[in-house]
């Protein structure tokens, strides 16, 4: 019945992209880190991708659908993990997002994200794809709801917000109807508007970093700082870059965080135009990659693992580019495979892993 | 595998969703990258420009002030380094949370310091702000320690003034100041920025310009903290211009001292071409208190002071010239030929219009020889009778009173010269003989500065050559700023009123016997042996006969005293004015101008002979005995007189240190009486030098 598993069958052409993406990303983190007290990040990063490329292989070993066995269990222990954050994390810049588990801090919200990309997946597939009742859509929401309430009150609105692409993805090609996304639209957006008034679940200086991206000059040493920071170093890039080391943006501290959140920038302006497009286009290939292997998987949970998986890092690389050129808010949410951190780079890894599982089973049955 | 178990189950996701998922995906990537293509295609050159402005800050350089010299090109202004810190509001997040800290770490008062930003308010964030000058090597090193907490706070290197101590000649040289906020909304200030240095009197103030210089850049690259990576360009500063003052330092001091405390002002001039050799007021003040920034406390002190500190009395104060205006009516009188023909007898005053004009002594015969050394009134009273008022204003006025010099330094005094159409326009009435006799021995209206009197009457012995005063050498000036400069300096200036020969001599003898040692001669203590010193005492009421009887006795109601004399008698080198506010009698100043006199002659004489300079010898430690006179006697009232008794260290005829002084308290009473006492000083030759040596160097116990 099943097909002699061989890793010639494993996607070489997209680990080739992920890891072209992996020696820019070091470069840069080299180049932002070099003259600072966080000099030698550089080396981290390629640990965490060396810790990543292993859990990989190892994850893409496991038969996806056990892990999709596993998923509710794993589900539960997370959720409760997420509660246990709350109740004994450890606080840094003001948040309690971490658990320190031994010597390894630990934080359960990035993981999360890949226990509901199997959890949903397994839900829309357990539904066959046929169209759906409001009850099982309620259900999708409860289920995608309760991690990002309990994140969202850690605090990390960032990460709550990058939950949000799964249910959609789901609920999309799980069957959802024209009418029941419209009623779904127009009630979403009467929620938020009714959230942002009520001035309750947000804090001020959320809502203050969601809204000065629209003109970083009204408060260009608070929150619009950061913006306006980004966007002269974009542009101070031009079309070829400053070269390497030598954004005086990035490298006089003027950009905030350049090796996290805003390494994008950092980049533009020391490679310019050409590069960030060319980065632009390794990402869009690399969505592409995943679509096909979505596409060619052996059945509908398989589809709608890479599926989701495609959603998460679509909507991270939009939101954290679009951060860095001025079309979206600042969020807070990594860009995938370029910004430094251990979780960060481990979930995208885990992720291509779970992805290259389907794929190299697609040939079964 | 496990997903089998229902076969009207889909397989398969819709490739149409999957499609509509890829054009989202692609659309995304093009919004980006059109995004990219905006900012760094684009709007690339003004981001660059912003880019550079985040990294590039530009650094002034201040300009070193011009140094001042003296005629001999010794040094009398000189600079220092120093840092000054200001506040950047732009840089920081907080400013107003900052300033506790920054008022503790700067020794600053911290509702000082708020006030001071206030009155920035209005300023963009950028506009560095001044809270600080000369600050110490402690505070510098609490600035750079915080240089994370308080990114606002930067410093610069200045070059700031280092004037002479004690404040020699600080009225002539002035001080410079920070510009104001005033200053600056006026057009005079048009290229200065808050913060700048100006002067604000004497030679800082009208050589401002010159002095100045012109401030460079620094282009230095930093980053987001403020901390200096790198520079580029560097535009120089060009230094100020030094100046060549006309005042000779060797004179300046032998003046400064001659002055002592007293209240009032020394001028010193070379009557051939106007150069202002020294110049005196008193009290004084320290300017390198304004070289950094006054304290408020300091500042109160000098501006409330009944002796007006920073006023300069060589050309500010206005007072009756008494006695020295009788030189001038000596002119007129022998120029219309009236003076010269009257043959009086003194019998102590004259009253030909009911009210008695008192004469100081029972003169006797007077003619004009002696009228000028007797200083008699009553001669006087007879001459301006005869001349009348107008001819006296007309000869007052070729000869520059009521009228400003002209002279380089800012404030100038016009004085006044009173006339009936004077009178009538500020008080509506006629003019009475009687004022006409005030007039005549300088009372009444009449007011002078000592720099008017100085021109005048060396303008008188130079026989009719008058000058215009200066204290830089006009020839050393660019020609533009000079003619710029006698425009806004307008005066009387450069003038020739012949005076007929016979005349001239007959004034300039009469001033010559004024310090010749006689009968009724009114300074003949200020003899000077071997110097052909010649003239004038003047003695001015402050209040009437009527209104001294009856005011309290005390110093203020003392007649301010007046000497001008000059050196040779004819052609004069060198003119001395000397003022004494409250001074009592008019030979003391003219001991002080004999002082100058003495030390201007004994410098030309060693010049010529090519001598070295007076070596100063060793202090010489004297005791001295002087009689204490009744405070209220009379002269050569000997009754309830006391015998006190010091030593003194004296070195190069100065005093240099006083040992025990028997009765300290009653020390300052003798000191006071010794130096009002012409019995004591005459008594004594001993006790008159040690009593004048100490009151000259200011060291009244």
């Amino acid at each position: 019945m099943r097909r002699l598993l061989s890793f010639r069958d494993f996607d070489w052409a997209l680990l080739g992209m992920v890891l072209v993406l992996c020696v820019v990303s070091v470069l840069e983190i080299y180049s932002t880190t070099v003259h600072t007290r966080f000099a030698s990040f550089e080396s981290k990063q390629m640990i965490f991708i060396a810790a990543g490329l292993v859990g990989m292989f190892v994850l893409a070993k496991v038969d996806y659908h056990r892990l999709l066995d596993w998923s509710p269990w794993m589900y539960g222990f997370f959720l409760l993990s997420l509660v246990a954050v709350k109740a004994v994390g450890h606080k840094a810049l003001g948040a309690r997002r971490w658990i320190a588990v031994g010597p390894v801090q630990f934080q359960p919200s990035e993981w999360v994200k890949l226990v509901l990309v199997l959890v949903v997946a397994r839900y829309f597939a357990n539904l066959g794809g046929r169209n759906l009742t409001w009850k099982e859509i309620f259900k999708a929401f409860t289920l995608v709801g309760a991690p990002m309430a309990l994140v969202l009150i850690q605090p990390d609105l960032g990460t709550t917000l990058t939950y949000a692409p799964i249910l959609v993805a789901g609920l999309f090609l799980g069957g959802i109807s024209f009418r029941q996304a419209a009623i779904l639209i127009v009630c979403g957006t009467a929620l938020i508007a009714g959230v942002w008034s009520s001035g309750k679940v947000l804090k001020p200086y959320q809502k203050a970093r969601l809204t000065s991206f629209i003109n970083p000059d009204n408060d260009p040493r608070g929150s619009g700082y950061q913006i306006r920071q980004s966007l002269i170093a974009v542009g101070d890039g031009g079309i070829w870059g400053k070269g390497q080391s030598k954004g005086s943006q990035t490298q006089g501290y003027f950009l905030p965080i350049p090796y996290t959140d805003f390494i994008f920038a950092a980049f533009s302006e020391e490679h310019g135009f050409v590069g960030a497009v060319f980065v632009l286009l390794l990402y869009f290939f690399i969505l592409m990659r995943l679509i096909q292997n979505a596409q060619t998987a052996a059945d509908l949970p398989g589809s709608l693992i890479i599926m989701g998986i495609v959603a998460v890092l679509t909507f991270q690389i939009a939101v954290n580019v679009g951060m860095v050129i001025g079309f979206m808010p600042v969020t807070g949410i990594p860009l995938p495979l370029m910004s430094y951190g251990g979780s960060s780079v481990l979930f995208a890894f885990l992720a291509l892993g779970v992805a290259m599982n389907v794929r190299m089973r697609r040939f079964v049955n | 595998m496990s997903t089998s178990n229902s076969s009207n189950r889909q397989e398969k996701l819709s490739s149409v969703k999957l499609a509509v998922v890829q054009y989202g995906i692609l659309l995304m990537v093009l919004a980006l990258a059109g995004g990219l293509w905006r900012l760094q295609v684009l709007g690339a050159e003004n981001f660059r420009q912003l880019a550079e402005a985040n990294r590039i800050r530009k650094e002034p350089i201040m300009a070193p002030r011009g140094k001042l010299f003296d005629r001999e090109n010794r040094l009398i202004v000189d600079n220092y380094p120093s840092v000054t810190c200001f506040l950047v509001r732009e840089q920081s997040h907080n400013v107003d949370a900052d300033l506790p800290l920054i008022a503790r770490g700067l020794n600053l008062d911290l509702d000082q310091l708020r006030a001071t930003l206030k009155r920035y308010q209005s300023s963009p964030g950028y506009q560095p702000i001044p809270i600080k000058q000369d600050i110490t090597a402690d505070e510098q090193a609490f600035i750079a320690a915080h240089r994370n907490e308080l990114p606002e706070l930067e410093t610069i290197d200045v070059e700031r003034r280092l004037y002479p101590r004690d404040g020699f000649a600080a009225h002539l040289i002035g001080y410079v100041g920070e510009v104001s906020e005033d200053d600056l909304n006026n057009p005079r200030f048009a290229f200065y920025e808050p913060g700048d240095v100006v002067g604000k009197a004497g030679v800082e103030e009208t050589y401002d310009a010159l002095l100045r210089g012109q401030d460079g850049s620094r282009d230095v690259i930093v980053d987001s903290h403020g901390r200096e990576v790198g520079y580029l360009r560097t535009q120089h500063a060009i230094p100020g211009q030094d100046l060549r003052l006309t005042i000779d330092n060797d004179l300046q001091r032998a003046a400064e001292l001659a002055l002592g405390d007293r209240n009032g002002a020394i001028v010193a001039m070379d009557p051939r071409n106007g150069e202002i050799l020294a110049m005196v007021s008193r009290p004084s003040f320290d300017p390198n208190e304004f070289a950094v920034k006054i304290n408020r406390a300091e500042w109160n002190k000098l501006v409330t002071d009944p002796d007006h500190p920073l006023m300069n009395k060589a050309i500010q104060a206005q007072l009756a010239p008494g006695s020295t205006f009788k030189i001038l009516m000596s002119v007129a009188g022998l120029q219309e030929g009236i003076a010269q023909n009257m043959h009086i007898v003194c019998n102590g005053g004259w009253g030909p219009y009911g009210f008695f004009h008192h004469c100081d002594e029972k003169h006797g015969p007077v003619d004009i020889h002696n009228a000028i050394p007797y200083s008699c009134d009553t001669f006087y009273y007879m001459l301006g009778d005869k001349l009348g008022i107008d001819r006296i204003v007309k000869y007052a006025t070729e000869f520059g009173f009521g009228q400003k010099t002209g002279i380089d330094l800012p404030g100038e005094q016009a004085g006044l010269m009173p006339s009936p159409d004077w009178l009538l326009k500020n008080f509506h009435h006629r003019w009475y003989p009687d004022e006409t006799l005030d007039v005549a021995i300088g009372q009444g209206a009449i007011e002078v500065t000592p720099i008017q009197l100085a021109r005048a009457i060396s303008g008188i012995a130079s026989g009719g050559h008058l000058v215009r005063p200066h204290v830089v050498f006009p020839d050393e000036l660019p020609p533009d700023f000079r003619k710029a400069l006698i425009d806004s300096f307008p005066g009387s200036g450069t003038a020739y009123v012949p005076i007929d020969p016979q005349n001239w001599i007959t004034i300039t003898d009469g001033m010559a016997q004024v310090t010749e040692p006689g009968m009724f001669h009114t300074a003949g203590s200020a003899h000077l042996e071997g110097i052909d010193f010649a003239g004038k005492t003047g003695t001015a009421q402050v209040m009437s006969h009527e209104a001294l009887s009856h005011a309290e006795k005390g110093r203020s109601s003392y007649p301010n005293t007046w000497f001008v004399g000059v050196t040779p008698r004819r052609d004069p080198e060198l003119v001395v004015a000397v003022l004494w506010q409250n001074g009592e009698f008019s030979f003391y100043p003219a001991r002080i101008g004999a002082k100058v006199v003495e030390a201007y002659v004994n410098k030309q004489r060693r010049l010529a002979k090519n001598l070295p300079p007076e070596k100063a010898p060793a202090p010489v430690e004297m005791g001295a005995v002087w009689s204490e006179p009744d405070a209220h006697g009379g002269p050569g009232d000997g009754s309830g007189a006391k015998l006190q008794g010091g030593s003194f260290l004296v070195a190069n005829g100065q005093l240099a240190a006083e040992g025990g002084l028997k009765t300290r308290s009653q020390a300052s009473q003798k000191q006071e009486a010794a130096s009002r006492q012409p019995a004591a000083a005459g008594r004594s030759g001993r006790s008159a030098l040690m009593a004048q040596t100490q009151s000259s160097t200011g060291k009244v116990p």
